[in-house]
């Protein structure tokens, strides 16, 4: 109970006027930043971070956490109303919101999106706040074949239980494979497929390829449609937030068990874009009707919110007690947390205890604060779709451009962003899916260091990976989930189908 | 439109005036001006820049404002393809270390430093030999259990043909031990790594272990130098940074400092340069600096002009047989 006193001595820190003002002020200024595909959170506080340098380090820190709060929220705005991921881990978020979006249901996949990554920081906070200590020394129980085991299992979930033809999800999955291995290598040290450009020396970014994949690419389909943007009518009420809130409690194990994945994934360092896009298939494979899924599912916008939202707050905790971001965003907030002399490390939680647990004060405040004026905001954001396709169009690919530029103030991204607008318009006509392609574009650099970093240890065996109980039982739920299809019907045949199905409501 | 654009235009003809009229200073920035990191978040490099921020901002040594730009791509070398195109720009200094020596020989950059201007040599930043708390107590300990160690002896580091890659090898040949070294991606993440048993040791600098040694959680050996680091504050209950000997003091002869040195891009005026100079003497002066030195155990220099460029040459130089001998340089 003693974590339970300094989190009331924590809001006793924060609960003066101008905390809370610089909190609203931060908020916003974090949603803004959050809904410019590209710009994201990591350039936003990178921008903000000097504003601070004026103020006392509690004023500073709960003002950038709640930027870091507000990019949160932002990044799905983007996502549902445009198919543009404002953040890597909103992707998954498209898969169903945009959809939504397009049925006329923009408000309703907003408000979902906002009252569950709510819920998911919520849990998350919960744990910082009572199980800190225990965490950060699970984390320290990772080492190279853990990590490459976390991946793996991401990767087999994702040909194991997607919905999409096999041989095309491995097919993207490879492509992404390969641009991932472009630039620096860190293993070797060698340079690999940059052909003496000094443009490719930094290999393919992430975001620049997701804007290009995603937005672009539905930008070039929508010319082709329509030249409209569809969805105009959206009912925006208070009604539609009540309705989604009543019905809440109905998905309570899509939201527990996407918290619980985000929490998990959060801790180890740099899982938080793994963590959504599990949530996500994990819910299609334990929905019922699951075919569902892809075509506007109120549940596909939860799972990967909530999944994302917990592991991008306990994401926190690495940060703080090992020093290890756990996304871009977290790496530009803990030079923040150093320019105070704050270093993280396993000390930060003894000495500088009034800053720690004011900041854990701040995730409940912030979340609070942010959610109802994320909410207030639904009906501006909504209302965007009603603009004529004409006048919004250059304007979504011109905040694209600035972007893709933004990222690494290259030009070259710009170009490089355009070619995957029309890779992605390419793969969405003959069917191939994009999601395999942008998680291997992003964990795959991680996975192959963490496999090769495994051999170098291990001498060459592979039975690394079974050489603990941890790593043995990740790499084995992987290799079942990679072959689960095959398994599933298996099952079936033995009449035991229905009892993998019925632990949904 | 037109009734906008007037004051516009006369603000713009009153800042040429200003700035026109020459100061007590030669040149200065007119624009924010960006540090160039070459290295990820939260790394040595990216903690300096930090430190020299807010100094500069917290004094108002520049006008203008100073914004870290991290270019830590491709293990740096990002950074040097961004400093080297930017010839002519004085709005960008480039905080550099070892690399600009080590990746054009490594993996074939084509970069060399003396394309860039130098301003000034700010710091050296030491190598230390790191174990687990529970693992050996001394240097001897240290090598005889990594020579009777079956299973690989692992060895954590920062970068792949880098200077924690150059340090083992040096380490294996004068004490005979195999080490497998591991390359990860940052600093940090080999500090972690060790304190949680994946690695034996690492070699990292002062910086990057000193949490985890407050903490307890990792143990010094010894310091890659000729003589013990200066600074005598307690830093852990019991140890200064002064308490550990040097590995030649334990019977492994190796050394190795690494510089930490401000440049301009080429082609810069030498009043741009004289500014800079300038500023970054006024930066070590500054209590930020002082302060970050002895927390972070880096041993104080400041080089400029010729003295700076004969030592760059000569560490250059060093730099390069250590590269050569370690069978590093690509063909």
């Amino acid at each position: 109970m003693e974590a339970l006193g300094l989190l009331l001595h924590g809001f006793a820190v924060l609960l003066t006027w101008k905390t809370l003002v610089l909190m609203m002020v931060g908020l916003v200024l974090g949603i803004f930043v959050g809904v410019l595909p590209g710009l994201g959170g990591p350039n936003g506080v990178a921008i903000l971070l000097p504003l601070t340098f004026t103020m006392d380090p509690t004023s500073a820190i709960v003002m950038l956490s709640c930027i870091y709060w507000g990019a949160l929220f932002g990044g799905a705005i983007t996502s549902i109303l445009f198919n543009i991921p404002g953040e890597a881990w909103s992707v998954a978020t498209t898969f169903d919101g945009y959809p939504m979006a397009q049925q006329g249901r923009a408000a309703e996949a907003l408000t979902a999106a906002f009252t569950s990554s709510f819920v998911g920081s919520l849990v998350a906070v919960l744990l910082i706040t009572f199980l800190a200590p225990m965490i950060s020394s699970f984390a320290l129980k990772f080492g190279p074949p853990e990590f490459f085991a976390v991946y793996l299992l991401t990767f087999c979930s994702f040909v194991g239980l997607g919905r999409e033809a096999k041989h095309k999800t491995v097919i993207s999955m490879s492509l992404g494979l390969l641009l991932a291995g472009i630039g620096m290598d860190t293993v070797s040290g060698n340079l690999r497929m940059t052909f003496g450009s000094p443009e490719l020396l930094r290999g393919i970014n992430f975001l620049v390829a997701v804007i290009g994949l995603f937005g672009i690419s539905e930008i070039l389909l929508t010319m082709e449609e329509r030249l409209a943007l569809r969805g105009h009518a959206a009912g925006i009420s208070l009604r539609v937030v009540l309705g989604v809130w009543k019905d809440l409690p109905k998905y309570w194990v899509t939201l527990l068990r996407s918290s619980f994945i985000g929490c998990w994934l959060g801790i180890t360092p740099g899982g938080a874009i793994a963590a959504s896009f599990m949530g996500y298939n994990l819910a299609k494979r334990f929905a019922k009707e699951s075919e569902s899924f892809g075509k506007g599912r109120i549940e596909g916008v939860f799972a990967p919110e909530t999944a994302a939202h917990a592991s991008g707050t306990s994401a926190l905790l690495p940060m703080l007690a090992l020093g290890i971001p756990g996304s871009g965003t977290a790496a530009i907030l803990l030079g923040g947390l150093m320019v105070w002399g704050l270093n993280p490390g396993p000390l930060l939680f003894v000495e500088h205890k009034d800053f720690v647990w004011g900041l854990i004060a701040s995730m409940y405040l912030g979340n609070v604060v942010g959610l109802v004026l994320v909410l207030t905001t639904v009906p501006i954001f909504a209302s965007i779709l009603r603009v004529p396709f004409a006048a919004v169009a250059p304007m979504i690919v011109v905040s694209c451009a600035i972007g893709a530029y933004a990222i690494q103030n290259a030009m070259f991204d710009i170009w490089l962003m355009l070619g995957f607008g029309v890779v992605g318009y390419v793969f969405k006509k003959i069917g191939i899916p994009l999601a395999p392609f942008t998680l291997a574009l992003v964990l795959g650099n991680r996975a192959e260091d963490a496999f090769r970093l495994s051999m170098i240890g291990s001498g060459g065996t592979l039975k690394v990976f079974w050489s603990n109980g941890l790593v043995g039982s990740i790499t084995t739920l992987a290799i079942l989930l990679l072959f689960w299809p095959v398994i599933d019907n298996l099952l079936g045949r033995v009449g035991l189908t229905h009892g993998t199905r019925a632990t949904s409501p | 439109m037109k009734l906008v654009r007037i004051p516009v235009k006369a603000v713009g003809a009153a800042t040429a005036l200003l700035l026109s009229t020459p100061a007590f200073a030669g040149w200065e920035p007119t624009k924010p001006v960006e540090i160039v990191v070459a290295a990820g978040a939260g790394g040595a490099s990216d903690q300096m820049a930090r430190m020299m921020q807010a100094a500069i901002q917290k004094n108002n040594l520049m006008k203008q404002p100073m914004v870290v730009s991290l270019k830590g791509g491709a293990s740096g070398a990002e950074a040097l393809m961004y400093m080297k195109s930017s010839e002519g720009d004085p709005n960008k200094v480039l905080i550099a270390y070892s690399l600009i020596y080590m990746l054009p020989l490594s993996a074939k950059i084509p970069f060399n430093w003396r394309e860039l201007t130098p301003v000034s040599v700010v710091a050296l930043d030491q190598f230390v030999l790191w174990d687990n708390s529970a693992g050996p107590k001394t240097v001897k300990e240290f090598v005889a259990a990594a020579k009777a160690a079956s299973a690989p002896f692992k060895m954590g580091g920062t970068g792949s043909k880098r200077e924690d890659h150059v340090l083992t090898v040096f380490l294996e040949q004068k004490t005979g031990a195999k080490f497998s070294y591991l390359p990860y991606k940052s600093g940090g993440e080999a500090a972690t790594q060790l304190v949680g048993n994946h690695t034996e040791a690492n070699v990292n600098n002062p910086s990057e272990n000193l949490e985890v040694w407050r903490a307890g959680q990792v143990r010094p050996l010894c310091v890659f130098d000729r003589e013990r680091i200066s600074y005598t504050t307690k830093v852990t209950d019991t140890q200064s940074w002064a308490d550990i000997p040097t590995c030649k003091e334990e019977g492994v002869d190796v050394q190795y400092l690494m510089l930490r040195a401000m440049f301009l891009p080429g082609k810069v005026t030498p009043e741009q340069q004289a500014f800079y100079v300038d500023l970054f003497h006024k930066v070590t002066q500054t209590a930020e600096y002082k302060d970050y030195m002895e927390k972070q155990a880096l041993k104080p220099i400041f080089l400029t002009g010729k003295d700076m460029v004969q030592f760059l040459e000569e560490d250059d130089a060093l730099n390069k047989s250590l590269m050569t001998e370690a069978g590093f340089v690509a063909k």
